[in-house]
């Protein structure tokens, strides 16, 4: 219990004594100890990784078609069977994985990324500064989240990055409040002051002393975002303004192209949903799991 | 109270022009152009002096800054205009629309609190039992499902198994109760799924915190009957936080719309901006956004001012 203990404390902050290996790695095994669900989502996630990395290894060509293969169920040539022009399903399922996971994760530490450090800014210098950016915040939030996204991919066209910067611009806010309410309350703690009564410059105080008291929260944020980022891309693909329809996608496969198909070949509508949610609920078990941990007032709820 | 709604109805015009610039900026830096789409699409073949023409005719060729106060100017006098591509005017579009979207996002909202409540306060009372696992699992599933797979489905197993799919004209309720009402039921259920299990979480771990209070403990103590106190004591007190999230489902059902409404063929307003904004059609699709942040800061204003009537501990100053 007592060992365990000092892990959470580890994980939740910054420890002084031990290497960070040694703390890194007694964090994981506590984590994975104490909280079953988290590390089950880990495993999902884990797995996709795998899957998306091995992808050109463990199956064929996405986009070679074969029209006499079309509407085959599964078998053990095509495991998960052939869609209206005979492409194999797993084939795009897997690199499917590739453009879902690099979107979810790149677009998270952008937004997330940018959001709390703006967040961090508004809050250390506040006055104009901070009603200027809040009051875009409250623009940004103020436009429904798929409809901002695409409004911006309208206008950037569509390519994968252009889907990170659409879903990511649209994370931005939530990352700026929560950081800016967290820098708010330590701004006036006694370490800050104390930093700037010794001198030290804007950039040292934000950077060495705000920060690391944010990371939690950021942490709960940027990892509750994963998920809604992966649904947003499926969401765009889906309505045919994300990524080119020339690269398989979860949601590409999902939208009206292949719709009137369904009913003759209900592969093609399930297999695809069903990595959608697998990945999807994978980053929730374990972003609830990580705010558990991470939140000292839900602690134990 | 009084002078706190007007300062928030001023923020919320303030939050409402800032939209206006952003989306206005956003629509014209794009490489598409509604000129293109007039003049049928972009490979299509037409002289340089047409397309000035008609860039004339449409009052783009004016600056950006002018264009702006020109649509702003018209939008303040509720003078909404005409779409670019059509020439059919976008109020009566609106206005047909709209009844549209708000049953949709009223039958979601509804479905979601009707059964999201209840779930989260029996998950709290039964913590950590088998049924607590068993409701959170399959709650946290339906915040993973996307919607637009859970209508795929549902149209799916229509289909396949039931004969039956989605009805392609709009009934009006008047016309059609009946019809009207299970036209809307699936593609509400596929949206108010996912907002159920929201409700219910944060349900969950509010009452979770509430029951924890010594004036729980004291209520049990003086002998109330169990129902009583966790209706009357525990309840009320954790649905504070819910009710700002049943606030943020009322707004995000603005941009699910966009996906059920395809889904489902229904005519409401996200299928109209899916559709505007496919053509470039820029005062449709200003106009829509605006109305659809206009709706967003209505709902956040409503939702801060219910807090003072649930908790009378609140005020507004």
């Amino acid at each position: 219990m007592a060992a365990q203990q000092e892990g959470m404390e580890v994980l939740g902050r910054r420890g002084e004594r031990a290497p960070l290996g040694v703390r890194m790695y007694k964090g994981t095994v506590t984590f994975l100890r104490r909280k079953p669900l988290g590390a089950a989502g880990a495993l999902i996630i884990l797995f996709m990784i795998v899957l998306a990395l091995a992808a050109p290894l463990i199956a064929g060509d996405p986009n070679e078609w074969n029209l006499s293969d079309n509407f085959l169920a599964p078998s053990a040539q095509y495991w998960m069977g052939t869609n209206d022009v005979g492409q194999d399903i797993w084939a795009q399922i897997v690199n499917g994985a590739r453009v879902s996971l690099y979107v979810g994760i790149l677009s998270v530490a952008f937004g997330s990324g940018s959001g709390g450090i703006l967040g961090l800014a508004s809050a250390y210098y506040g006055g104009k500064v901070d009603v200027v950016m809040q009051r875009i915040m409250d623009a940004l939030m103020s436009i429904p989240t798929l409809i901002l996204a695409l409004a911006i991919m309208a206008a950037l066209g569509g390519s994968v990055n252009n889907v990170v910067l659409a879903i990511g611009i649209v994370q931005i806010p939530r990352a700026n409040r929560i950081v800016r309410s967290q820098a708010l309350a330590v701004k006036e703690s006694e370490f800050a002051l104390a930093a700037r009564s010794i001198g030290a410059g804007d950039m040292r105080i934000m950077l060495q002393h705000i920060m690391p008291q944010c990371v939690a929260p950021w942490l709960i944020i940027a990892s509750a975002g994963l998920g809604t980022a992966i649904i947003s891309e499926a969401s765009l693909s889906f309505l045919g303004m994300g990524v080119p329809p020339t690269t398989p996608t979860w949601g590409g496969m999902l939208s009206q192209r292949g719709r009137e198909y369904f009913a003759l070949a209900p592969q093609m509508a399930i297999f695809p949903g069903i990595a959608i949610s697998l990945a999807v609920y994978g980053f929730n078990l374990f972003g609830d799991a990580l705010r558990d941990v991470l939140d000292p007032r839900l602690r134990g709820t | 109270m009084l002078q706190y709604t007007l300062r928030r109805l001023f923020l919320g015009l303030l939050t409402a022009l800032l939209v206006s610039v952003i989306v206005f900026v956003i629509l014209r830096i794009a490489p598409g152009d509604v000129v293109d789409v007039i003049l049928g699409g972009e490979d299509a073949f037409y002289s340089q002096e047409t397309e000035e023409l008609l860039r004339e005719q449409l009052g783009l060729n004016k600056p950006l800054y002018e264009q702006y106060f020109i649509f702003m100017y018209d939008f303040v006098r509720l003078d909404w205009g005409e779409s670019l591509v059509d020439s059919k005017p976008i109020w009566p579009q609106i206005q047909q629309k709209l009844p549209i979207t708000l049953q949709l996002a009223i039958m979601t909202v509804a479905l979601a609190v009707f059964f999201g409540i209840p779930v989260g306060v029996i998950m709290a009372l039964r913590q950590d039992s088998w049924l607590d696992y068993f409701l959170r699992i399959v709650s946290l599933g339906g915040l993973s499902i996307p919607s637009f797979w859970t209508g795929t489905m549902i149209i799916l197993i229509g289909t396949l198994y039931f004969n039956w799919s989605p009805r392609l004209e709009y009934v009006s309720p008047w016309a059609d109760p009946r019809g009207n009402f299970i036209m809307f039921l699936w593609p509400a259920l596929a949206t108010g799924w996912v907002s159920q299990a929201t409700k219910a979480r944060m349900m969950r771990s509010t009452m979770l915190e509430v029951l924890r209070q010594d004036y729980i403990r004291t209520a049990h103590a003086k002998g109330l009957r169990y129902m009583v106190v966790v209706y009357r004591h525990a309840m009320k007190n954790a649905l504070l936080p819910v009710v700002t999230i049943i606030g943020i489902t009322v707004a995000l059902t603005v941009g699910g719309s966009v996906i059920m409404e395809t889904i489902f063929l229904l005519p409401g307003m996200g299928s109209f901006l899916v559709y505007s904004l496919s053509r470039w059609d820029y005062p449709a699709v200003q106009t829509l956004v605006l109305f659809f942040a206009g709706w967003i800061v209505v709902t956040n204003l409503l939702v801060d001012l219910s807090y003072g009537w649930l908790d009378p501990r609140v005020r507004y100053d």
